[in-house]
């Protein structure tokens, strides 16, 4: 079992837009990309349970050329709201780097 | 514009920056025009920084930054004769934004010795006029938010609508040496020149998503912008440095760069779809695309809207005592329990709404969420104070309140009252409203002039009616 921290080079988060959050996982090679790119992992639960985000609204989106996979969810709330903790959404990705991808 | 620059097979538009204000350099510019810049253009706004400028319609750049970087462009694009287009000005691209930036560059001319026609486009909207469209049914919302209210338009303090290129490709035809531009796609204002001189709709619109954070999509973005030249089916993207690089995969990643889908990008009147363009390097420094694709779409420009609310104080306090750190989590809900009962008995009648909140840095501040049973305790904790309240005086207030228990709260009661570590005094620091975007809509129009009013300021002209007049 492979954390998903382990198997990308490179996460990041970042605000697109006030009211979304998107997700870059840049996976290590070309066959872990393969590997994970569908991962039941990655779902839409996943984003729900550690984002509060709609699951029917989450988008997984695999950028082949790059071995890369975004995920954009919508906010739980929006940008610069009053408990708001990471105005550019840039630290969201850390709660990702421990999910057992499988 | 010259008969053969009409007719040429490329068009180039010099990017300098991402950022209006966020430096230029004379070299990087001199070198984009002797390689055939046709305009320099570049966005000067972002929601990025979140809803307090569009909110409050100031800038976040200050005017000194403002002002470098246009002495540098309007005197190099002046002496080449190419248009300077500048979008979103004053970050939000206000009405306000938009006359902010007019003065410097007024400014700026009369220091240069410079008399430019100058095209301002503004794109702020009235609640009033939009309450009629959303009556209307040409407002439509874009998830997560649902179909605008009359309440919710009118509650907006500035409400701007995302412009198109047209109104920059129409200034430009009638003579304008610069445009200053309300809010705008960050495409569209890169764009513009190359749809209005004959290059293809697609590229032209790619190439403007590729250089719209100008050195982003290099391999090092520190070193200064691009010039893109678009043809009929492809562009080149080039860095303005000699020592920079346009890569296949520096290219193609700035499509993933804060969108939310890195294939398909709705603009002011059609869809730019990218999902089989090819990126390929056509020497170590410039990478060519082809193969990206654009769908013309009925008119829609998106809205934004944002607003104050409530008044937040904060207070801050460090703390290393061992056996607090050894119970975060537990100190952490007895000291909310305790201030909030405080404020509410303190309050009680006055208030109609306050909200507290402890963010423990060191812990778990940056998430809010709950930490591992089993994490060991850190060193050293900050603890942040957020009090949020209707008004800025009362917010203070509430903190005065919380300032005691904030400061002595013991872990368990009956031991001696500690001190934890205060770094200010006042201890209290009042830090302002929260401000709130409010709108994810868009509006229908009947074409990228509707909601627009351009307004012209020609120097040459005022200074010929001056001198009359003496």
């Amino acid at each position: 079992m492979s954390k998903l921290g382990e198997v990308c080079r490179h996460i990041r988060s970042k605000n697109a837009g006030p009211f979304w959050v998107t997700i870059d996982l840049f996976f290590a090679d070309e066959q872990l990309f393969r590997r994970y790119r569908d991962a039941p992992a990655l779902g839409p639960e996943l984003f729900e349970r550690l984002f509060g985000a709609d699951p029917r609204l989450v988008r997984r989106l695999p950028v082949d050329d790059l071995q890369v996979v975004k995920i954009s969810f919508p906010r739980a709330q929006p940008q610069g709201w009053r408990g708001e903790r990471d105005m550019h959404a840039g630290q969201q990705y850390v709660r990702l780097l421990d999910v057992e991808i499988g | 514009m010259t008969q053969a620059q009409r007719v040429a097979a490329e068009i180039s538009v010099l990017v300098p920056t991402g950022m209006l204000g966020a430096g230029v350099k004379r070299e990087h510019i001199r070198y984009g025009i002797a390689n055939g810049a046709h305009a320099i253009a570049a966005d000067s706004g972002s929601t990025d920084s979140g809803p307090s400028y569009l909110a409050r319609g100031v800038s976040k750049m200050n005017r000194e930054s403002i002002k470098r970087d246009l002495e540098v462009l309007m005197d190099e694009a002046f002496r080449a004769r190419i248009p300077l287009l500048i979008g979103t000005c004053g970050t939000s691209g206000t009405d306000s934004g938009v006359d902010w930036t007019r003065d410097i560059a007024i400014e700026v001319a009369a220091d240069l010795g410079i008399e430019p026609k100058i095209a301002c486009l503004y794109s702020e909207q009235s609640p009033a006029d939009l309450v009629l469209k959303n009556q209307q049914g040409k407002i439509t919302p874009l998830p997560p938010l649902g179909p605008a209210t009359d309440t919710l338009l009118e509650s907006c303090e500035h409400i701007v609508a995302l412009m198109g290129p047209e109104p920059y490709i129409a200034a430009v035809q009638a003579g304008a040496d610069i445009v200053l531009g309300g809010r705008t796609t960050d495409t569209a204002v890169l764009a513009a020149i190359p749809l209005l001189l004959g290059a293809g709709a697609a590229p032209s619109w790619h190439a403007a998503k590729v250089a719209e954070c100008g050195g982003q999509c290099t391999v090092n973005p520190r070193m200064g912008g691009v010039l893109m030249r678009v043809g009929k089916d492809s562009f080149d993207i080039e860095p303005l440095s000699l020592e920079n690089q346009c890569s296949p995969q520096s290219v193609s990643a700035h499509m993933l760069y804060e969108s939310s889908d890195p294939y398909r990008l709705t603009e002011p009147g059609g869809v730019l779809e990218v999902l089989n363009a090819d990126y390929r390097a056509l020497n170590d420094r410039v990478t060519r695309v082809t193969g990206s694709k654009w769908q013309p779409m009925p008119y829609t420009m998106k809205l934004e809207g944002a607003r104050g609310g409530d008044f937040q104080t904060i207070m801050f306090i460090g703390i290393e005592d061992p056996q607090v750190l050894a119970h975060l989590n537990e100190f952490h809900d007895i000291m909310l329990r305790t201030l909030t009962e405080r404020v509410e008995a303190t309050f009680a009648g006055e208030a109609s709404s306050f909200d507290l909140s402890l963010r423990l840095y060191g812990w778990n501040g940056t998430s809010g969420r709950p930490v591992p049973a089993s994490t060991p305790p850190p060193r050293d904790v900050g603890i942040m104070l957020v009090v949020t309240a209707p008004t800025q005086d009362l917010a203070n207030r509430m903190a005065k309140a919380c300032n005691p228990y904030f400061f002595h709260m013991p872990l368990r009661p009956g031991i001696e009252l500690p001190s934890y570590a205060f770094p200010f005094s006042p201890a209290e620091i009042p830090r302002g409203q929260v401000y709130e975007f409010l709108l994810n809509h868009v509006v229908h129009t009947r074409d990228g002039f509707e909601l627009i009013r351009t307004e012209w300021t020609d120097l040459a002209l005022a200074a010929h009616q001056k001198t009359e007049h003496v």
